[in-house]
C-alpha cells in the first residue's frame, strides 16, 4: 500500500543556522495505520510538522505525498495535498481567529479548497460540528463564548470538514484539563474510525500518543532514534533515549 | 504570575463597572457625534445657503456682532458669518481628504512591509521612521515651493505624512495577526496571502486602526489650520479657519471674534472628532461581543 | 505549625468566589500536594499564603503563616516573610526570572535583602546556592542572562533563588509543567532530595496525580474554589470519596494504562 504521506531522508537547515533542524528523518504514514511522532524541545517535531503541513520545503531529501514528491509551487497539486491533509494546532485559544463566528471558521477549508459554497456549505459545517458534538447554534457564536476544550472541537470540526484522509494533530490536547484529555482523545479516535482518518500525531506526552497511535516514532535532534509498533517502542526500546524517556514519565503508583 | 491569575483577575468585571462604562461609552460618543454633527450640518448648509455673498465687502470694516452681521466683519468688510461657514467645508475636506491619502496609501505600504523579507522590511521601516521624523510643515513647504498653494497640496502634504504613522501602525498590528495560529490554520485551510489578509488580518487589525485614523482627522484639520496661518494653505476663496486666525491676527484687539470664532470652530470640530474616536474605542472592545 | 488556613476566601471584583472556604494546616516539615484543573483556585490558593494576589482580588479569612496573620497585613509585615519564611517556585521560569537581570544577581537579591551579605560573602554564597541545585559550571550560570540557558536550567536557578535564605516552607506551583519530560524527572528529583535535606515543609501545587504522588502523599483535591477531598494520596487513587476526584483519577489512569504494554 502507498504511504499517503512520507518523509524520505528529510533535511532541514535553518537558514545561517549552525546545525541541521532535521537530519536524515524518514518514516510513512500508511492509510489507516495511526502515527504518534514524540520528542522533547529541540528534537525537530516543528520542523517535521511544517514539512508535513507543506508549509516548508526540505533543504535535503523529499517530502511524498500519495508517493510524489511534493511541489509546494504547484496549485493542483496543493490543493489536492490541502484536501487529503488537514490539522488540529496545539493551542485552542489562538488557533481560532477571534473576530469570526464559530461557523466561519469551520467553513473556511470549504471556501478556500473550493469544495463546497452556499447551503451545501452550511450543511457540511453543520454535520463536522455534530460529529464532535457541539450544539447546532454553535455556528453563529464567536469562540471567547466557549471553553478550551470546547475550542478544540471547533479546531477539530474545521480539520474534519473537508473529510481529509489525514489528519495531523499538534499537541492537540496539551493545553487542556486532563478530565478534557480524555473525551478529546476518544472523539479524535472515534472520528478515525468513523470518517476513515489516518491520525499523525505530534506530542511530547508519551501517553497520549500511546492511547492514539499504532506507530510511534521517536525523535531526538533532529533525528528518529527509534520507530516501529508502539506496542514494541514502549515494551522493548532499543535506543537508550527512549528507554530513558520511558523512565522518566511519572507514573501513578499501582 | 500565572495566565490563570491574570484571567481570574480581568474575567471577573464588576457588573457596576460596566454599566459605568457603557453610560460614559455613550455619553463620548453621543457628546462628539453632535459636536462633528454640528460642524457637518453647517457645512451642508453652507452649499445651499450663506447670510451674505462671501465676497461681498459691502458690510464696514470690523464691524462687532449685529443683525445683519451675526458675527461682525473682518478688516475687508466681509460678512464672518459666511467665511465661518465656508470654513466648514474646507475643514471636512481636509480631514476626509487627508484620511482618505493617508488610509490607502498607509495601510498598503503597511501591509507589504508586514509581508516583506527581512531586509525589505527593514527598509520600509527606516524610511517610514525618516519620513514621520520629517516635520509636516517642512514636507508642505516643499509640495508648495512646488505646485503652489492650494487647497489640494495642503490635502496632499497632510495626507502623505499621515500615511507615514498609518503605516507604521499597519506594520505592527498586521504582524502580529501573522504571527498567530489562526493564520497558519488559514494556510493549512488552503487560503491564499489576498484571502488570509482579506478574512484575518484587515478585519483583526480594523478596531486599533480604526480609531487611530479618527484621531488622525482631527491631526489634520489642525496641521491645515497651522499651515493656513502660515500662508501656506489654502487662499480665498477656499478660506479655512486657520486662514481666518491669520488675518484676523492683527487686529484682534478691535474685533477679538474674528479670532475667537474660528477657534472656537476649530476646538469643536477637534475635540468633537477625538471623542468620537474614543467612544469608537471603548464599541471596539472584542470584550463586548457577547451573542449569550 | 508553619501554615494555617482557616476558611480563605478569594473573591474577585463582582463578589464572586474563585477560592471559597478552603481550610487546612501544614506543620513544619509536612508535605501537602494541591491538586486542581484550572479555573480549581488552586493556584491563587498559593498566592494568597504570601500576599501576592493580584489587583482587583480580595482575600478573607485567616492566613497564618509562622504565626503571622497575612490576610489584610501591610507590606512591610510580608515583604519579611517572603524568600525567608515561604518562597516560592513558579511555572514558567521564563518569566518568573527578570529577563535583563544576570542569574547571579536575581539569586543574589533574597541573600542581600534577609541576610544582609555583601562582597565576597554573598559572591560564595551564590556560587553555593547554584552549586546546591545541581548547576554545572555556576560561575558562568551566574553570569548569564535567563535566555541564554536551557529551561531545565532556569528552573534550577529559580529553586536556587527561592532556597537562598533557607526558607521553612517552600511553594511549589506547577514548577515541572513547562519542562521537557526527562528534565522534569530530574528537577523532581532535585526538589524531593533538598526539601528532604533541610527538612522544609512543601506545598505541591499541581494538576498532575502521577507527578504529585511522586513529592507528596497527602493532598487536597479542589474543584471550583472548593476542597472536594483530602486525604492520602493513596486513599484518593484507591477509593476516591468525591465523585470529581473520581472522574480525575479515572481520567489518569486511563492515560496511565496507555503506557501499559499489553
Amino acid at each position: 500500500m502507498t504511504a499517503v504521506l512520507e518523509l524520505r531522508d528529510a533535511g532541514f537547515r535553518y537558514r545561517r543556522a549552525a546545525a541541521p533542524a532535521l537530519d536524515g528523518v524518514s518514516f510513512a504514514v500508511e492509510p489507516g495505520r495511526s502515527v504518534g511522532l514524540v520528542g522533547e524541545s529541540g528534537a525537530g517535531k516543528t520542523t517535521v510538522l511544517s514539512l508535513l503541513l507543506g508549509l516548508a520545503s526540505p533543504t535535503s531529501g523529499a517530502v511524498l505525498f500519495d508517493g510524489v514528491s511534493l511541489d509546494r509551487r504547484d496549485r493542483t497539486m496543493m490543493r489536492e495535498f490541502r484536501r487529503s491533509v488537514q490539522t488540529v494546532f496545539q493551542d485552542p485559544y489562538s488557533s481560532l481567529d477571534p473576530r469570526q463566528s464559530v461557523g466561519r471558521i469551520v467553513g473556511e477549508p470549504l471556501s478556500s479548497l473550493r469544495i463546497a459554497s452556499g447551503a451545501d456549505a452550511r450543511e457540511r459545517v453543520a454535520e463536522a460540528l455534530r460529529a464532535v458534538s457541539l450544539p447546532a447554534d454553535a455556528a453563529g457564536r464567536y469562540p471567547h463564548e466557549f471553553s478550551g476544550g470546547q475550542r478544540q472541537r471547533i479546531a477539530i470540526a474545521r480539520a474534519i470538514v473537508s473529510r481529509p484522509r489525514v489528519l495531523l494533530a499538534d499537541e492537540p490536547v496539551s493545553a487542556l484539563d486532563v478530565t478534557t484529555r480524555i473525551q478529546i482523545i476518544e472523539l479524535l479516535g472515534r472520528l478515525a474510525e468513523a470518517e476513515g482518518m489516518t491520525i499523525v500525531m505530534v506530542s511530547h506526552d508519551l501517553s497520549v500518543v500511546a492511547a492514539l497511535c499504532e506507530q510511534t516514532v521517536v525523535l531526538q535532534g533532529g533525528r528518529v532514534v527509534e520507530q516501529g509498533r508502539t506496542a514494541d517502542v514502549l515494551g522493548s526500546p532499543t535506543d537508550p533515549y527512549t528507554r530513558r524517556l520511558l523512565a522518566s514519565v511519572p507514573r501513578l503508583p499501582a | 504570575m500565572s495566565a490563570v491569575v491574570e484571567q481570574a483577575a480581568q474575567t471577573a468585571p464588576d457588573p457596576r463597572d460596566r454599566a459605568r462604562r457603557r453610560a460614559r461609552r455613550s455619553v463620548t460618543l453621543g457628546v462628539g457625534l453632535t459636536l462633528v454633527g454640528l460642524v457637518v450640518l453647517v457645512a451642508a448648509v453652507s452649499f445651499v445657503w450663506l447670510p451674505h455673498s462671501p465676497s461681498d465687502t459691502s458690510g464696514g470694516r470690523l464691524q462687532g456682532p449685529s443683525g445683519a452681521h451675526w458675527l461682525g466683519t473682518d478688516v475687508f468688510g466681509r460678512d464672518l458669518t459666511t467665511k465661518l461657514m465656508i470654513g466648514a467645508r474646507i475643514a471636512l475636506a481636509v480631514g476626509v481628504g487627508a484620511v482618505v491619502i493617508g488610509a490607502i496609501i498607509g495601510i498598503t505600504i503597511g501591509m507589504l512591509a508586514a509581508f516583506a523579507s527581512r531586509w525589505l522590511d527593514d527598509t520600509i521601516s527606516a524610511v517610514l521612521d525618516i519620513i514621520i521624523a520629517f516635520p509636516v510643515l517642512l514636507l508642505a513647504m516643499l509640495i508648495v515651493a512646488a505646485q503652489g498653494a492650494s487647497l489640494g497640496t495642503a490635502i496632499l502634504a497632510i495626507g502623505l505624512a499621515m500615511s507615514a504613522v498609518v503605516a507604521r501602525l499597519t506594520r505592527v498590528l498586521a504582524k502580529r495577526v501573522l504571527a498567530q495560529q489562526y493564520v497558519t490554520a488559514a494556510r493549512t485551510s488552503g487560503t491564499s496571502w489576498a484571502g488570509i489578509v482579506g478574512r484575518h488580518v484587515l478585519p483583526n487589525i480594523w478596531p486599533t486602526l480604526g480609531v487611530n485614523l479618527a484621531l488622525q482627522f482631527g491631526v489634520a484639520v489642525l496641521a491645515e489650520a497651522s499651515l493656513s496661518y502660515l500662508g501656506l494653505g489654502a487662499p480665498p476663496p477656499n478660506a479655512s479657519w486657520g486662514r481666518l486666525l491669520q488675518e484676523a491676527q492683527g487686529t484682534v484687539a478691535v474685533a477679538p471674534v474674528g479670532a475667537i470664532a474660528p477657534g472656537v470652530a476649530l476646538v469643536v470640530l477637534v475635540v468633537g472628532v477625538n471623542l468620537v474616536a474614543d467612544g469608537l474605542r471603548d464599541v471596539a472592545d472584542p470584550t463586548r461581543r457577547r451573542s449569550r | 505549625m508553619i501554615l494555617d488556613i482557616q476558611g480563605l476566601r478569594v473573591s474577585a471584583r463582582d463578589g464572586s468566589a474563585l477560592v471559597d472556604g478552603v481550610s487546612f494546616r501544614l506543620d513544619a516539615g509536612e508535605r501537602l500536594s494541591l491538586i486542581g484543573e484550572s479555573g480549581s483556585g488552586k493556584s491563587l490558593t498559593s498566592f494568597a499564603i504570601t500576599g501576592l494576589l493580584p489587583e482587583g482580588l480580595r482575600a478573607s479569612g485567616s492566613v497564618e503563616l509562622a504565626g503571622v496573620q497575612v490576610i489584610g497585613a501591610k507590606e512591610r509585615t510580608l515583604v519579611p516573610l517572603r524568600g525567608r519564611t515561604a518562597s516560592t517556585v513558579f511555572q514558567e521560569p521564563l518569566t518568573a526570572l527578570d529577563p535583563l537581570m544576570r542569574l547571579g544577581a536575581q539569586v543574589a537579591e533574597p541573600l542581600r535583602r534577609h541576610l544582609g551579605l555583601r562582597g565576597a560573602a554573598l559572591r560564595d554564597a551564590v556560587r553555593a546556592a547554584l552549586e546546591e541545585v545541581r548547576l554545572p559550571d555556576p560561575e558562568r550560570i551566574a553570569r548569564a542572562y535567563p535566555h541564554e540557558i536551557s529551561g531545565g536550567q532556569r528552573q534550577r536557578v529559580a529553586i536556587a533563588a527561592a532556597l537562598a535564605c533557607r526558607p521553612r516552607l517552600l511553594i511549589a506551583d506547577e514548577p515541572t509543567t513547562a519542562l521537557d519530560v526527562t528534565v522534569q524527572a530530574d528537577i523532581l528529583a532535585l526538589l524531593d532530595s533538598l526539601v528532604a535535606e533541610r527538612g522544609m515543609a512543601l506545598l505541591f501545587v499541581s494538576h498532575d496525580l502521577a507527578v504529585v504522588s511522586k513529592l507528596t502523599e497527602r493532598a487536597i483535591v479542589l474543584r471550583a474554589g472548593r476542597v472536594v477531598e483530602e486525604n492520602t494520596i493513596e486513599r484518593i487513587l484507591t477509593a476516591p470519596a468525591d465523585p470529581y476526584t473520581a472522574e480525575l483519577v479515572r481520567s489518569a489512569r486511563e492515560l496511565d494504562a496507555a503506557l501499559e504494554v499489553p
